[in-house]
């Protein structure tokens, strides 16, 4: 791929901190400006690493939310209770701040406008992060490639972007809601897990090839996988991040 | 479904820091069923150390143990590992 940086050494940069935005009521997004940042591509991933008085190392991936945007990389963060790192993230970091990252990681759960479609996204929770980032980056660059998002969460209340995602639909981009646990009153979307009859309902048939991005927790992520195998589509053609059973 | 497990793009940044170049699109071929892929769709599991799987038939690929001062691999499952130069 053009412009594709293949050789690289991972350098640990310092990030500032210079805005945070607060998504849902266990989810943030801070935007932090990394001087010298060369830019990336949908999908793409950094490492974050905190360190402690006493030279205590945690280190995590979170996925780049934001199209290219000069040096600013944005990162949406759920808070987890148990968590090592991410409570620090989202509660205490304040504009100004600094830490440590690295990147941009990744090639392979990558999609570039360029790619072509028709294009399959189906996040589950949080792993809306990296296909929101192709959605943004098919917005930016005006690109009016196929689209379908079928985006699983608990709530309503824990859907992440939404005002934005209905701002963003047409175009060629269309989204589908499930909402697992609870639905407000008068919900017209989804109210169940994602199954293959979901999945043959919203998704393009095997025979559009269509490119699949599916990534959330590891269950969501298998399940989706099978049934799209299921389905007749080729699973080759059906790119997964899972994030382990809580989400890192 | 075992839980615990998870993707190449979960190792891309260590394997990155050894060798210095992307390699979750690199295309591995497993010494067991030769079948052959990107590193990216390898299945990954995180212990003591990481174990990487062949999506096809499970067998080991790669073994990983990292430390503070150096980073130790066993890639005997793997039969080749074609990089884009």
């Amino acid at each position: 791929m053009a412009g594709t940086a293949v050789l690289g050494r991972l350098n640990w940069q310092i990030a500032d901190v210079v805005e945070l935005i607060t998504e849902t009521p266990r989810v943030k997004t801070i935007a932090f400006d990394v001087p010298g940042w060369a830019g990336h591509r949908a999908g793409q991933h950094v490492d974050v690493r905190l360190t402690a008085e006493d030279g205590y190392q945690a280190q995590r991936s979170y996925s780049i939310a934001n199209a290219v945007d000069g040096t600013r990389v944005a990162l949406t963060i759920q808070r987890l209770e148990d968590g090592e790192v991410s409570p620090y993230l989202t509660d205490e970091l304040r504009p100004g701040d600094k830490i440590e990252l690295r990147g941009p990681i990744g090639g392979y759960f990558v999609w570039e406008p360029s790619d072509g479609g028709p294009l399959m996204l189906v996040a589950g929770g949080s792993g809306i992060v990296p296909l929101m980032a192709m959605i943004r980056t098919r917005a930016t660059a005006g690109d009016n490639t196929e689209t379908r998002l079928l985006y699983s969460a608990r709530s309503q209340d824990d859907l992440i972007y939404r005002d934005e995602l209905e701002h963003k639909s047409g175009n060629g981009l269309t989204v589908a809601y499930t909402l697992t646990d609870s639905q407000p009153p008068g919900w017209t979307g989804y109210a169940r897990r994602v199954d293959p009859k979901m999945l043959a309902e919203v998704a393009p048939g095997p025979a559009e090839q269509p490119r699949f991005f599916t990534c959330g927790p590891t269950p969501f992520v298998g399940a989706v996988a099978e049934a799209l195998v299921r389905l007749g589509n080729e699973a080759r053609a059906i790119k997964t991040e899972r994030f382990g059973p809580t989400g890192g | 479904m075992d839980e615990l497990m998870l993707d190449g793009n979960a190792v891309a940044g260590l394997l990155q820091e050894v060798f210095a170049a992307e390699m979750t699109t690199a295309v591995g071929t497993c010494a067991s069923c030769s079948a052959a892929g990107p590193v990216g769709a390898v299945h990954v599991y995180r212990g003591a150390g990481i174990v990487l799987r062949c999506p096809h038939c499970d067998n080991v690929l790669a073994k990983i143990v990292k430390s503070d001062s150096r980073v130790w691999i066993d890639s005997t499952g793997i039969r080749t590992l074609e990089v884009s130069a």
